[in-house]
């Protein structure tokens, strides 16, 4: 009885552990076959070795990630805590108008944003103004914070609106102010949310190369432009070991922030 | 003892609906409260005004003289322990006690004293590392306590704290709670559908129906004086018949007249006459006030419940002796076992036992428990 049932189960899970296989796992292989061989299939070091001098490029995409990430979670978490403490009904009605954007799609988003910032866009125009914002780093990340928004919310929404909402009176009944409330207990039950969030902003953040090169203005080139340039021109081994790098990269940052949420859960407020 | 709390003609409405009809109550300093009623009768309501949960639409309520009707619940000095305990699940047992000291400054040294107290006093010592989600309903409950008591507040409210909890826990917890009432010396305003628990901790019980106050008394007062059928048939089992007051002490029901001891009555006037289960004797048919026969009879554990046909009107008896269903048996009853009540809107809705069942009474005591 038993083993038959393990059969139907395996039966069942072929088609997604081939899906896995085919599109997740060999194509992992293939990046590091690549990262380690030179053009004729040799293996070498001599890739990963080269990624020094792309030092500097990790460094910035880092740098605009981590920022955006940040504004994301500055703008979205009380974005979500405000749209999950709303009646029902209009939640609904908020969640929906927060993925509106999503279903336009993102390049055409990133256009828009560039006609609208351009020096001789809609912006300067209507506050006949001549600002110079497209080709800064705020542009970049003003992008990225555009596209990525949602996905900081709606992990946090799910989660605060989840909370057992006799937490908020226990927690003003025992002596906690509005802001306590939220600082003491919400947020704290929150953190899951928050980690999803910061995830799923992170990672496309950084990896992303078309925010940067639109909204760049070609003044950047971010990590993910790298890796489009190469493959683009044919460097396959290059690309593939800054993948590899940087998949590497994003690893050790969910696993610090995972670290970080999983120690909060020993029972400590400050 | 000195009045702490007050109400004075609060009213409260949901959606156009009142919840509350402008109810005066107050309550003493020290004293252990019951708010009684069905469900939907506004008890949790009145609980959750006092707390700081809600406003209500009318009316004034005081602390200790001082009218307290807009200040938040942070700032009361009351702390409540919540139907479904909602203690905080990222902080441990410790730290779930230690809270409200925390957000008051208090140092380590102090706090480790504190709840150290409260554990012993929830006999938890030695969960201080726990996570409260591993602990049991009733362990739970008891760090729920620990944390509402922890900084000394005047007035403990408490929502149905027992009712997640199975019976044999349940008892022990009455116990233990009106144990610590006594021992902390502090006001607890208790919430309950359950009439027995309601009889067996409280000084004080108010009973409610339909958003306002029906009586308020002592145990032994609410039990043996009823104001009205609506509390007499909440309280306990009763027999609620329609009599006519023939004179002072002298009742008039199903044809025969009894003796009684309630006076002040006008003669003629229309009354509701409650009979407690228990008060009523079997005897045999010759020697009986009146006679009737038995239509069910159902063995309880410490007597037998038994269901008669006195006149169409079905009685329910206990008694220790058995009597066999379909027999035909007279009743006895003492003049102060009667109890005379003034006719009311509840008059008639109350107290027979034709469509009695017990899986009626646990259907409501379900519904109770969601009641918001």
């Amino acid at each position: 009885m038993k083993k038959k049932r393990s059969i139907m189960h395996s039966i069942a899970a072929a088609p997604h552990i081939f899906w896995a296989i085919l599109f997740i796992v060999l194509p992992l292989f293939i990046v590091v076959f690549y990262a380690f061989t030179d053009e004729s299939g040799a293996f070498t070091f001599d890739n990963l070795a080269s990624l020094k001098n792309y030092t500097k490029l990790f460094g910035l995409s880092l740098e605009l990630s981590v920022l955006a990430t940040f504004v994301c979670f500055l703008v979205g978490y009380p974005l979500a805590y405000i749209i999950a403490r709303a009646p029902a009904k209009r939640q609904k009605i908020y969640i929906m108008l927060l993925m509106l954007p999503m279903w336009t799609n993102l390049l055409i988003r990133t256009y828009s944003i560039m006609a609208i910032l351009d020096d001789g866009g809609f912006l300067n125009q209507l506050l006949n103004t001549e600002l110079h914002i497209i080709g800064t780093k705020g542009a970049v990340i003003f992008g990225m914070v555009y596209d990525f928004l949602p996905y900081m919310v709606l992990p946090i929404y799910t989660c605060i609106s989840k909370i057992d909402k006799h937490m908020w009176e226990a927690a003003s009944d025992l002596g906690c102010n509005t802001f306590q409330v939220i600082t003491k207990v919400i947020f704290p039950l929150s953190l899951s949310g928050v980690i999803s969030g910061i995830t799923m902003v992170f990672v496309p953040s950084i990896s992303t190369f078309y925010i940067s090169q639109k909204l760049g203005g070609g003044t950047f080139e971010l990590i993910g432009d790298t890796i489009e340039r190469q493959f683009v021109s044919g460097a396959l081994n290059t690309g593939a070991a800054i993948s590899l790098v940087m998949m590497i990269l994003i690893l050790i940052s969910l696993g610090i922030m995972n670290k970080f949420s999983d120690a909060d859960e020993g029972g400590i407020i400050v | 003892m000195a009045k702490l709390i007050e109400l004075k003609g609060i009213s409260k409405s949901y959606d156009g609906e009142k919840v509350i009809d402008s109810m005066n109550l107050y309550i003493r300093d020290k004293e252990f409260i019951t708010l009684l009623g069905p469900s939907g009768c506004g008890k949790t309501t009145t609980l959750r005004i006092i707390g700081g949960f809600e406003t209500a639409d009318e009316g004034q309520l005081y602390f200790d003289g001082v009218e307290i009707s807009d200040v938040p619940a942070h700032k009361r000095h009351v702390n409540t322990v919540f139907q479904k305990y909602a203690l905080f699940p990222h902080l441990n047992v410790y730290e779930n006690i230690a809270f409200p000291l925390r957000l008051k400054k208090v140092s380590e040294e102090e706090i480790k004293t504190k709840v150290t107290e409260m554990l012993k006093m929830v006999a938890l010592v030695g969960f201080e590392n726990k996570s409260v989600s591993t602990l049991s309903g009733g362990q739970q409950q008891r760090v729920a306590i620990a944390r509402a008591l922890v900084s000394h507040p005047r007035v403990l409210l408490l929502d149905e704290p027992l009712g997640a909890l199975d019976l044999k826990l349940r008892k022990d917890m009455q116990n233990e709670l009106k144990t610590i009432q006594q021992a902390i010396g502090i006001t607890f305003i208790y919430v309950t559908h359950d009439q027995e628990e309601a009889l067996s901790m409280s000084d004080t019980i108010v009973v409610m129906a339909d958003g306002e106050i029906q009586q308020i008394g002592t145990p032994t007062d609410i039990y043996n004086e009823p104001k009205n059928a609506f509390v007499a048939d909440f309280i306990g089992e009763s027999n609620i018949i329609d009599g006519i007051m023939l004179e002072d002490k002298k009742v008039k029901l199903a044809s025969h007249v009894f003796e009684c001891v309630d006076s002040g009555y006008e003669q003629g006037e229309p009354v509701d006459v409650v009979i407690r289960p228990e008060d009523v004797d079997v005897v045999a048919p010759e020697k009986g006030m009146l006679t009737g026969k038995v239509t069910s009879v159902t063995f309880k554990g410490v007597h037998y419940e038994i269901i008669v046909d006195i006149k169409g009107f079905k009685w329910m008896i206990q008694s220790t002796d058995y009597v066999a269903p379909e027999a035909t048996i007279g009743v006895y009853i003492e003049p102060d076992a009667i109890h005379i009540m003034k006719k009311s809107k509840y008059s008639g809705k109350f107290g027979d036992y034709s469509s009695f069942s017990d899986e009626i009474d646990q259907l409501s005591d379900a519904d109770a428990a969601e009641e918001f």
